[in-house]
């Protein structure tokens, strides 16, 4: 069974790499985006197990989009994403979903 | 009452990528185990050994402070905010990934295999201006002293990060014995052995041992070998 993990990050290079990351996996399915509007067009169309916040979401941001995120689909996990790569991915959405 | 982890050589993860062998004493990458996450706001602390002219290609990150201390050789770097530089054994090198960098790493040389540790530490502020630094260390400081080579301030010894972290490293004759002070209550001290076998509060650790010390503001140390070489890195528990 796939995992649906939705990542938002302003960095569009970032972002490219990630969505190449998280599909990389067979047990993954990535959705990636730079908006919170991209990203709440996409949770009301798509399930979603897993978000991962990455770099440049303001701390104002990031409490709209948890505040619709639990609106919208309450009990989806959202994790910080550190490090823009491969390095601490894995970790992070093991960690998560354990 | 203090409270310690001990991390054996022999139990950190291992991958052998043929020109990359490479040791994590926490999870990286493929090695995931959940009792190894992080010491406090260390994270990563990878133990690399990377064939001649080989390396990792242009690679992002973000929001996290990288150090890189090459043991030995040298490598190559390159980054999107236009450095591009040697770090050779001896020196230490710091990126402040914040808002994203891309950079790349090789070994410089053709040669000769580079043993280099990146150890990354959570930032203490999130979206920083990514900055890049280099320093050569004062390796005749470091004699029978931990030299600091790291701290969160610019004006003082050793590169500076976004974090209340202190970094110090010393080469210690046999015999020798020192009690090193945590910098900031709250701090832990998460203590790597380069080289040789020396005694952290009470634990004899060897060659690439790692020994986590927290709920304390000193610890004491002895070395227990000629070629003793250790770095100390005392960092925040609670972020």
């Amino acid at each position: 069974m796939q995992t649906t993990i939705l990542y938002i990050g302003r960095d569009a290079e970032i972002t490219v790499v990630m969505n190449r990351l998280l599909n990389a996996r067979p047990e993954w399915k990535g959705v990636c985006v730079c908006t919170d509007e991209e990203a709440i067009s996409i949770l009301k169309t798509q399930d979603v197990d897993l978000i991962l916040l990455g770099n440049g979401i303001s701390p104002e941001c990031e409490n709209a989009l948890r505040e619709d995120v639990n609106a919208l689909k309450p009990g989806i996990k959202i994790v910080q994403h550190y490090g823009g790569g491969s390095g601490l991915l894995y970790g992070e959405i093991m960690g998560a979903l354990d | 009452m203090s409270q310690f982890i001990l991390h054996k050589e022999n139990t950190r993860g291992h991958a052998n990528h043929g020109w990359l062998n490479a040791h994590h004493s926490f999870s990286f990458a493929n090695y995931y185990n959940p009792e190894r996450m992080h010491f406090g706001v260390l994270r990563v602390l990878n133990d690399d050994l990377i064939d001649g002219g080989m390396g990792f290609g242009t690679h992002p990150h973000d929001n996290m402070e990288i150090i890189t201390i090459p043991l030995a050789g040298a490598i190559a770097h390159k980054d999107s905010m236009g450095n591009s530089a040697v770090i050779k054994s001896g020196e230490i090198q710091v990126m402040s990934a914040g808002t994203g960098v891309s950079h790349s790493e090789y070994n410089a040389l053709a040669d000769e295999q580079l043993n280099l540790l990146q150890i990354w530490l959570f930032p203490n502020k999130k979206n920083v201006t990514p900055r890049y630094d280099q320093q050569t260390l004062d390796v005749q400081a470091m004699y029978n002293n931990f030299q600091q080579i790291l701290s969160p301030n610019e004006d003082d010894a050793g590169v500076w990060i976004h974090q209340d972290a202190w970094f110090s490293l010393g080469n210690f004759d046999e015999g020798f014995e020192a009690e090193y002070k945590i910098k900031k209550a709250g701090n832990g001290v998460y203590a790597f052995v380069i080289n040789g076998e020396v005694t952290i509060d009470g634990q004899t650790l060897n060659k690439r041992d790692g020994l986590g010390i927290w709920d304390t503001d000193s610890v004491s140390f002895k070395a227990n070998s000629a070629d003793a070489r250790v770095l100390l890195m005392d960092v925040p528990m609670e972020f």
